[in-house]
């Protein structure tokens, strides 16, 4: 039977090609792996190897040719001496085309479904570092296919004491010392996430999880998707993120927006000790990855927490902490602190804010956001974290999306400046949002 | 306390007797590898596989000899140049090929690609497209099996380029100390796309790179299929034993370039003919298969299957339609 040999394709982006050179002539036998001819890509020069066995009958396109398209026969091949074909260069297959994707529907907001609070009954005062704790012990009693790991989890009871008697409940098995080891501690555990377990990945902060960051994007987030939704990971990333006091540049920044940016993730970011609690909860037992960006200076912090056993917070949701009507202030983490002292500063001045804590960056609750500046007609955002192309512009962009005609004022956004965190103490305040800059930027717009 | 480090050259101390039904098993399974990374290597000429695509072609033994030893229900993670270790595991011609087509009846209904494909069902975790990022994930396969206290081992492939990323030897370090079910085979093909293993690894003996960590090492024939399954049968028992680690090198060869654009520069024409006419182990497997009297007819009736099999599957990844626009936003994350 003759078979032809097409112009191959040697590289993801060529069309077309020059046939270079043959190395076999009319009549030699050839055995698959033959070097048969060199073709010059837009890349380099390549060797074009037989596939299959016989004799060359054919040359169809000489040697110097250029710009010999794709799929072009360029020789024909006989197996046992059968008769050599007309020389009628055959008509290439049709080109396989992808066939254009439609026009995507614009992404649905992803938003959580708008419901309310669940009253959760009597709180007691808890400090977010015994609210993150209750909660990751309360998962593990429930689920035994929940594990904590990271440096210091176990015999030294966490860095910052997150952990603190788990291991005694829990033993060895759960709660798991690893070696300064980030990169290779973080594959191991979504390695055992993709295989069904639920691994708590600890950082001691999040700066040292810039080193697994390949692990968490390239493996936690994107497997899912790549596998045709086969295998999913249910993996909690959590640590201290942001600014501490006085720990310098590498131990100081703020994470949000370089997380919430990939698809695949779910970020989020707790201020309170129940929404430690309940986002912490909610995201140990989520089926994807989940990164729960906590901060150093809240640990200690009291709050009211309910003491509900079984409560839990939806991941997508943001709370009202204040209502007001003049001016809508958009914070998270530890900002949520912050915008809630300028609310009270701007109450004195006649001023009523309305502080919302996104609670969740990915998905973010554009409805309540939307709703709220629908209300007050301006918006504040306040984040630690550099602006650029931070969270605070992509809150402003949404509502300038679903609310621009609500808007009497540009939206401001009040961040961390746009420089690596300082040592001096003066230099570090001055870095970092302070009550009295949100109190400017509301008066900036009202 | 530390184990003794192996290294037996080559796999070839002691002369398994030969299994021929077995054999003839991994023949076929090597040639249905060949000739899938062949028709592939065509399908990619003609335009109707994208992107990068990294033959197997030369290397068959290591994953065919691996899986002799295996039982069902270990796992398996490797890199990009992946085709032939889900062939190996059992995974369907057809929708191997549909996905490097990109069709919806692929493993990952198009979206994963050559490098990205999956089995639940195989176990077989992938086709990893970061070099060295499956070598980490395969220590926290192992820690899966024996936090679940089962014993089951994972089997972790990677490339002699991938052995010098510093995450291998983390996990070196993390499956040694938690003695995880593990075992890491590095296909030694001696070139690391076209960096030859000496301008790239201080380490001459790969076998050896464990250790430091305790990790005992063995070197094999890569060509010679009974030889991996000899040493990995040697690995697998101490893996099973809760021994910890272990880690094979396999010293192999392959073919072609290091993907489809690889011009293959680095290395010459008689190199790669001297692997390919003096050790190739399809060839080897079948001259031993003839001298213990299979016939002609026998290999011509597989050969046949095989072809049978491919074609199929390449029929099937064209004629398999291309994924719904809509599967554009699924699988992105599961519902709660």
């Amino acid at each position: 039977m003759a078979t032809q040999i097409l112009m191959p394709a040697l590289s993801p982006t060529m069309t077309e090609g020059k046939l270079a050179r043959w190395l076999k002539a009319v009549g030699d036998d050839v055995r698959p792996g033959d070097v048969i001819a060199e073709i010059e890509t837009d890349k380099a020069t390549m060797e074009v190897e037989a596939v299959d066995a016989g004799t060359l009958a054919q040359i169809l396109v000489s040697e110097g040719t250029e710009g010999v398209a794709v799929n072009t026969p360029i020789a024909t091949l006989t197996t046992n001496g059968e008769a050599v074909p007309v020389a009628a260069p055959v008509a290439a297959p049709a080109p396989v085309v992808a066939a254009p994707v439609a026009a995507p529907p614009a992404p649905a907001p992803v938003a959580a479904p708008a419901v309310p609070d669940k009253d959760w009954g009597p709180t007691k005062p808890t400090t977010v570092r015994e609210a993150l704790r209750d909660a990751m012990a309360a998962e593990m009693r429930r689920d035994e296919n929940v594990f904590l790991l990271g440096e210091e989890v176990a015999q030294y009871q966490g860095a910052y004491k997150i952990s603190q008697g788990l291991l005694d409940e829990f033993g060895a098995r759960r709660v798991i010392d690893t070696p300064i080891t980030e990169h290779g501690f973080t594959g191991m555990a979504v390695g055992a996430a993709l295989n069904g377990l639920r691994p708590i990945v600890e950082f001691m902060t999040f700066n040292f999880s810039m080193q697994a960051m390949d692990q968490i994007i390239n493996s936690a987030a994107k497997t899912l998707y790549m596998s045709g939704g086969q295998m999913g990971c249910p993996i909690v990333f959590r640590g201290p993120n942001g600014a501490a006091s006085r720990v310098g540049a590498q131990h100081s920044q703020c994470y949000a927006s370089w997380y919430a940016h990939v698809p695949g993730l779910k970020v989020v970011a707790p201020w309170s000790s129940a929404d430690a609690k309940g986002l912490l909860r909610a995201a140990i037992r989520d089926p994807n990855p989940v990164i729960v960006l906590e901060n150093e200076i809240l640990y200690g912090q009291t709050f009211d927490c309910p003491a509900d056993e079984d409560f839990i917070l939806p991941i997508g949701k943001a709370k009202v902490e204040r209502e007001g009507k003049h001016v809508t202030i958009v914070a998270f983490s530890i900002m949520v602190g912050v915008a809630m002292k300028a609310a009270e500063a701007l109450a004195e001045l006649g001023i009523e804010a309305e502080v919302i804590n996104l609670r969740s960056l990915r998905p973010l609750d554009t409805d309540t956001v939307v709703e709220s500046v629908k209300k007050t007609n301006r918006l504040v955002t306040v984040e630690e974290g550099w602006p650029y192309a931070g969270i605070g512009a992509e809150v402003a962009m949404r509502v300038i999306e679903h609310a621009f005609d609500w808007l009497d004022a540009p939206p401001v956004r009040v961040h961390g400046e746009d420089v690596p965190l300082p040592y001096a103490a003066n230099l570090e305040k001055l870095a970092l949002p302070q009550p009295e800059w949100v109190v400017n930027a509301v008066k900036k717009i009202v | 306390m530390a184990q003794a480090v192996e290294t037996r050259k080559r796999g070839k101390a002691k002369e398994p007797a030969v299994d021929q039904a077995e054999l003839l098993k991994a023949y076929r399974m090597m040639l249905l590898i060949r000739r899938f990374e062949e028709k592939a290597g065509q399908l990619y000429g003609m335009g109707l596989i994208g992107g990068f695509c990294h033959l197997y072609i030369g290397q068959e033994a290591v994953v065919v000899g691996v899986m002799l030893a295996t039982k069902e229900g270990d796992q398996f993670i490797t890199s990009y140049r992946d085709h032939g270790h889900m062939l190996a595991t059992g995974m369907d011609a057809r929708g191997v090929m549909a996905e490097l087509t990109g069709r919806a009846g692929g493993y990952s209904r198009g979206k994963g690609g050559s490098m990205h494909m999956f089995s639940r069902e195989r176990n077989f975790f992938g086709g990893h497209g970061i070099v060295g990022a499956q070598v980490s994930l395969g220590a926290g396969l192992a820690f899966s099996n024996r936090y679940r206290g089962n014993d089951h081992v994972s089997l972790t492939f990677f490339g002699e380029g991938a052995s010098n990323q510093g995450q291998v030897y983390e996990s070196f370090n993390l499956a040694s100390l938690m003695k995880l079910p593990a075992i890491f085979v590095i296909e030694n093909n001696k070139y690391g796309m076209g960096t030859s293993v000496d301008r790239a690894s201080a380490s001459h003996d790969l076998s050896k790179n464990g250790a430091p960590w305790g990790i005992p090492g063995v070197a094999m024939d890569g060509m010679d299929v009974l030889a991996v399954k000899a040493a990995t049968e040697q690995a697998i028992a101490h893996c099973r034993a809760g021994k910890g680690p272990y880690l094979l090198e396999a010293k192999t060869y392959r073919y072609r370039g290091h993907s489809m654009s690889d011009p293959a520069r680095y290395r010459t024409r008689e190199e790669v003919q001297a692997m390919r006419t003096q050790h190739d182990c399809i060839e080897s497997a079948r001259h031993q298969l003839e001298a213990l009297g299979v016939e002609d007819a026998e290999f011509r009736s597989i050969d046949d299957e095989v072809k049978a099999i491919i074609q199929d599957a390449a029929d099937f990844a064209q004629s398999s339609p291309e994924p719904e626009p809509a599967e554009l936003y699924t699988d992105v994350l599961r519902e709660v």
